[in-house]
């Protein structure tokens, strides 16, 4: 089936036609029907990663993503916003991040239950979104993005069949 | 889908159906709706998420938001949701031990404390 590319301006609508995209490749792919969901979802996550990094750094440059189906079906959704040092250090290792920390007290104030009274809804966004996608895909890396600008989430599934 | 929203009324409880997609673009209307219920006193809030066909991070993280408004004010907030494929998003993330969730709008109105 090959390769399909597009790119959108930064702007939250457009998070949903890439996931409608998305989907559209990875059923030609032949990815299961059990994964669909959760491809969709991580697309979507990619994406509004990247929107909301561009929109950060008042951006207008495309949102870039790539779907390639071969033998696997691969995502790469590219962004260029300025590399956050300590944003990259906590997305480079997906697997350790632990945004559910930004939830709670641990000083034991409010009788171990959660306290959420410093966190904005965005920044628990942030870190959920990083859990969520490395709790959602297997085949998940996060680089640097070419030339060193920007970066770049790596996500592949199983697909069925390619042509 | 478009994001739906309906609010009604169970006794000092409300309930606020949600239904299609929560996500980027749609999670600010959400956000704006809770809130629009604390300013107007709604303080026991159920969100019932049984007719949300897709919920992201911006989603899950405007539930928190709405948690952390009512435990300010001295309410309580439940959820409900009995769907496989959005439960998993909250066990993934931990805030399934975050949230009350329920499988019912009735078991969250008993379980809601008043």
């Amino acid at each position: 089936m090959g390769t399909v590319r597009l790119a959108f301006s930064p702007a939250p609508a457009h998070v949903r036609t890439a996931r409608l995209v998305g989907v559209a490749v990875a059923r030609r792919a032949g990815v299961a029907d059990a994964i669909i969901d959760e491809v969709r979802l991580a697309i979507g996550e990619a994406c509004s990663r990247a929107v909301a990094l561009h929109r950060r750094h008042s951006l207008s440059d495309l949102v870039e993503v790539e779907l390639v189906a071969e033998a696997q079906f691969t995502v790469r959704v590219t962004d260029h916003a300025p590399v956050d040092t300590a944003t990259i250090g906590a997305e480079g290792d997906p697997e350790h991040t632990d945004p559910f920390g930004l939830l709670l007290d641990t000083s034991g104030s409010n009788g171990g239950a959660a306290d959420m009274t410093n966190v904005s809804d965005e920044d628990v966004a942030v870190g959920v979104s990083l859990t969520l996608l490395s709790g959602l895909v297997d085949d998940l890396a996060v680089i640097p993005g070419r030339d060193g600008v920007g970066t770049q989430v790596c996500m592949s599934w199983p697909a069925g069949r390619s042509r | 889908m478009e994001l739906s929203l309906s609010a009604r009324s169970i006794g000092d409880r409300t309930v606020l159906e949600v239904g299609g997609e929560v996500d980027v673009y749609t999670a600010p209307t959400l956000r704006e709706k809770i809130v629009s219920l604390v300013d107007g006193g709604a303080r026991l809030i159920i969100v019932d998420l049984t007719h949300v066909e897709f919920l992201d991070s911006t989603g899950l993280g405007v539930l928190v938001g709405a948690m952390k408004r009512l435990r300010m004010v001295g309410g309580d907030f439940a959820l409900v949701c009995d769907q496989e494929k959005i439960l998993k998003i909250f066990r993934i993330t931990g805030l399934d031990r975050v949230f009350t969730l329920h499988s019912t709008v009735e078991a969250a109105t008993a379980g809601l404390a008043g």
